[in-house]
């Protein structure tokens, strides 16, 4: 657990795997949203502005996801040979759902006829992976029934009116991100629709926090005891301060249409509602029973890989900034190599 | 016996999604290395006529590699949700080099496709070429991780077993470096190149071919064939020496492999080599066979009396299935020994300036366009069905590694895959195919001036695009 100098991996990969979470769920979260957004968007023209202004960027967003599936494999083996098999359904529908998503930037392009066929593919594969993942968190936080190093529970252990909720919160979150996304990269009649949108999802959004958030103390003693045993209470009561401090950040700057800090205070609250979560499950990585110390893979795997990612990740976010930065600005109608 | 039906199942999910998967970072990988080439001579040039067919196959290969890139994302779940023990008994040796194939590789591949694909107006040209570079250098290093993962399960090495019963590693030198990976490395990368160098060379021919017929030169569709037949000439003759060496290094390591794919059921000295035949594993014997007497002893031994273990020296159960092993890789040998016929043929028409204007030399290597790809395809057919019934040679076995999921779930779940990828994937291709079968835009080459060239030669290609997208059905 703890070696011999004091370092204790399995916890840096942890931080490092629920990182690459975050990451995922920031990028791909905005540009999933889009997807859903996309057949509310009145006019065609606007509707590739939209998808035009993810293009460049989705298969990048998408690898965080790649990163934190593949390494949890790599540094969490058993967490992950536990949570694919219980969450199985769930996890096959997203890859579907993904699937058709990721193609549509594409087939789009490449057909008159069958357009509107992919267009419908681009909403609902966005639609049910968001949904997907959001019914895998939900099913998560609940716990998983674990015996032997393997999955215990039944085929629909994972399908809870709790785990609907958090996946329809998980739409209402995304379609935030994309909208405000939206707001911030487009001009006239879309960007005044995505600030209407953004609205919507700003208030549903802040609703299904409080929600799940006032849910969860029920499920499960620990995460009762975790917020409101003192002296805990005192000082996590900073997390939903903070967040009723960025939810009306947000529809103040809606308001006041001001197009950068509605994105930012989106994700702001998508950062608080993680952190809310992540000590909630401390110390646990599939609660009720398998912490992050069980789970881990040996050290030497633990540290051969920490070598390539404390080298290659700020690589990564470093070119990564870069092909943002490439395409900063707003996105104008018609502009893609198609 | 519910069990074993869904460890059949699940072979299949994984059989069917693994086979379309390999087919797009295969031709990804000779993509981005052509398009790679085609960038750095129009900069090093600046003749128009690299431009236009970097542009043509930039098309292509967004669609390819969009495909590559979902078809993968499902790869990198499968092992957790059908092969669950499998994960965690080896997570902790094959999790990190994918893990390393993720930050090295699909980052890398990820970050720069943006820039190649939308951002030829928004940086400079050496910035530019230096995406297009980073992706192809990105298809390259992931292929280094995962074959590295494939081949140390053929032949695994550098490892211990601790007491959950994982897969732990003594020395991640050996673990990558595994005996079998620098030729399954070298095999893969050249069939990726090879398999590309055919489909350019099939399109490159298909356009010379209607343009023949209509009396024109089209001087992209010249370029596309000659490149692919020095590729011919050139690499498919390498590809038969690093095949044997590749073959030479299962036959120390997995022999019963090497007797499914040559259908030797008895141990004997001077084995013959099969042409043909029906190997039938309950008589073990080849029915129908036409065989070269002494020819397989001297392939693998070379040595005609030399003696080839035979299955018999194998238990049964553990045999692989000897009929898809054996004609598999005798669809891939064949389909090799036509890329050398069309290479050295290519190089006496080059000779006798007759490469461009010899009709069946052009339907030949339009025929030959998929042929890559179907190597690619039997050569892994080969490989992943000759090391069964294990996952980890000799250590875990198939059957063992599954997940403990009620053959239902497996079946449903096959059953989507199936219907999506048919969808998804069956219209891929197509569009590719579309993309493959419009004309390049001709170019006249201009020494001086070639900017404007390149203009001119842009717009006419996207006015012929406008035109053919309206009548598109």
């Amino acid at each position: 657990m703890i070696d011999s100098m004091g370092i204790d991996y399995a916890m840096i990969w942890a931080g490092l795997i629920a990182f690459a979470v975050l990451a995922y769920i920031i990028l791909d979260g905005f540009d999933l949203g889009i997807g859903i957004l996309f057949p509310f968007i009145k006019n065609k023209t606007d509707q590739e502005t939209a998808m035009n202004s993810v293009a460049p960027i989705w298969d990048g967003n998408e690898t965080w996801l790649v990163l934190g599936g593949g390494g949890l494999f790599a540094v969490f083996p058993l967490a992950y040979s536990v949570i694919m098999p219980a969450l199985y359904m769930p996890i096959i529908l997203m890859l579907l759902g993904l699937i058709f998503r990721g193609v549509a930037f594409e087939f789009h392009w490449r057909t008159k006829n069958s357009q509107d066929w992919w267009d419908r593919g681009f909403f609902l594969g966005s639609l049910v992976a968001t949904l997907c993942q959001g019914i895998a968190l939900g099913a998560l936080v609940q716990g998983i029934t674990v015996a032997d190093r393997a999955y215990a529970g039944g085929w629909w252990d994972w399908l809870t009116p709790f785990s609907i909720t958090t996946g329809i919160a998980l739409v209402v979150g995304y379609v935030l991100l994309g909208a405000t996304w939206l707001n911030m990269k487009t001009t006239d009649g879309l960007q005044k629709q995505s600030v209407q949108f953004a609205k919507i999802a700003a208030w549903l959004t802040l609703f299904f926090i409080g929600i799940i958030s006032l849910w969860m103390i029920f499920i499960e003693q620990q995460y009762l005891h975790r917020w409101f045993d003192a002296p805990n209470v005192y000082y996590l009561m900073v997390v939903p301060v903070a967040v009723l401090f960025c939810g009306f950040k947000l529809l103040y700057g809606l308001h006041k249409s001001r197009e950068v800090s509605p994105f930012l205070y989106a994700i702001a609250l998508f950062v608080l509602s993680y952190i809310g979560l992540l000590i909630s499950f401390y110390p646990n990585l599939v609660p009720p029973s398998i912490s992050i110390w069980q789970a881990a893979a040996p050290d030497d795997s633990l540290k051969f890989l920490l070598v390539g990612a404390s080298a290659l990740l700020p690589i990564i976010i470093g070119y990564t900034s870069y092909a943002y930065w490439v395409f900063r600005g707003k996105v104008k109608a018609n502009e893609a190599y198609h | 016996m519910e069990l074993l039906d869904a460890v059949l199942l699940a072979r299949i999910q994984f059989a069917f999604t693994i086979t379309f998967h390999i087919i797009f970072p295969g031709l990804s990988i000779g993509l981005a290395a052509y398009l790679t080439v085609l960038e750095g001579l129009w900069l090093k040039t600046g003749k128009p006529v690299y431009l236009a067919t970097f542009k043509y196959w930039l098309k292509i290969f967004s669609i390819i590699f969009g495909m590559g890139v979902v078809s993968g994302v499902v790869m990198s779940y499968q092992f957790g949700t059908n092969w669950s023990v499998f994960s965690d008994k080896t997570g902790p040796v094959l999790g990190p080099l994918m893990g390393y194939e993720v930050l090295s590789a699909f980052f890398l591949e990820a970050g720069f496709l943006g820039v190649m694909l939308f951002g030829m107006n928004k940086v400079g040209k050496g910035l530019h070429f230096f995406a297009t570079l980073m992706v192809s250098l990105g298809t390259l290093m992931s292929a280094f991780w995962i074959l590295s993962v494939n081949s140390w399960m053929q032949t695994p090495a550098g490892y211990e077993i601790n007491e959950a019963g994982q897969f732990v590693v003594a020395n991640w030198f050996d673990v990558i470096f595994n005996p079998s990976f620098p030729y399954r490395l070298a095999h893969m990368t050249t069939a990726a190149f090879l398999s590309t160098a055919f489909l350019v060379g099939g399109v490159g021919a298909w356009h010379l071919y209607k343009a023949r017929k209509q009396g024109e030169r089209n001087e992209v569709a010249r370029l596309m064939f000659s490149m692919a037949m020095w590729m011919a000439a050139l690499v498919a003759p390498v590809q038969l020496v690093i095949g044997d060496l590749h073959g030479l290094n299962t036959l120390e390591h997995q022999p019963a492999k090497v007797a499914a794919m040559e259908g030797n059921y008895q141990t004997q000295k001077g084995a013959p080599l099969y042409l043909f035949g029906m190997p039938n594993s309950e008589t073990e014997t080849v029915d129908y066979a036409i065989k070269i007497p002494k020819a397989a002893s001297f392939i693998l031994t070379h040595d005609p009396d030399g003696k080839l273990v035979g299955l018999d020296q194998f238990p049964k159960d553990e045999w692989p299935n000897v009929p898809i092993v054996f004609w598999s890789f005798r669809i891939m040998v064949a389909i090799g020994m036509g890329m050398i016929a069309i290479g050295l043929w290519s190089l006496y028409l080059r000779a006798r300036k007759k490469l461009y204007d010899t009709p069946l030399l052009l339907r030949v290597a339009i025929v030959f366009a998929p042929s890559g790809i179907i190597a690619t395809v039997a050569g892994w057919f080969v490989t992943e069905v000759g090391r069964q019934p294990y996952t980890v040679y000799g250590l875990l076995k198939t059957v063992d590694s599954a997940s403990p999921l009620d053959a239902p779930a497996v079946a449903a779940s096959l059953l989507a895959f199936i219907i999506v990828y048919l969808i998804v994937f069956g219209t891929g291709v197509w569009y590719t195919m579309r993309l493959m079968s419009k004309r390049p835009s001709p170019v006249i080459e201009v020494d001086d001036d070639s900017q404007t060239t390149v203009f001119l030669s842009n717009r006419v290609a996207t006015t012929s695009e406008g035109k053919i997208k309206e009548g598109d059905q």
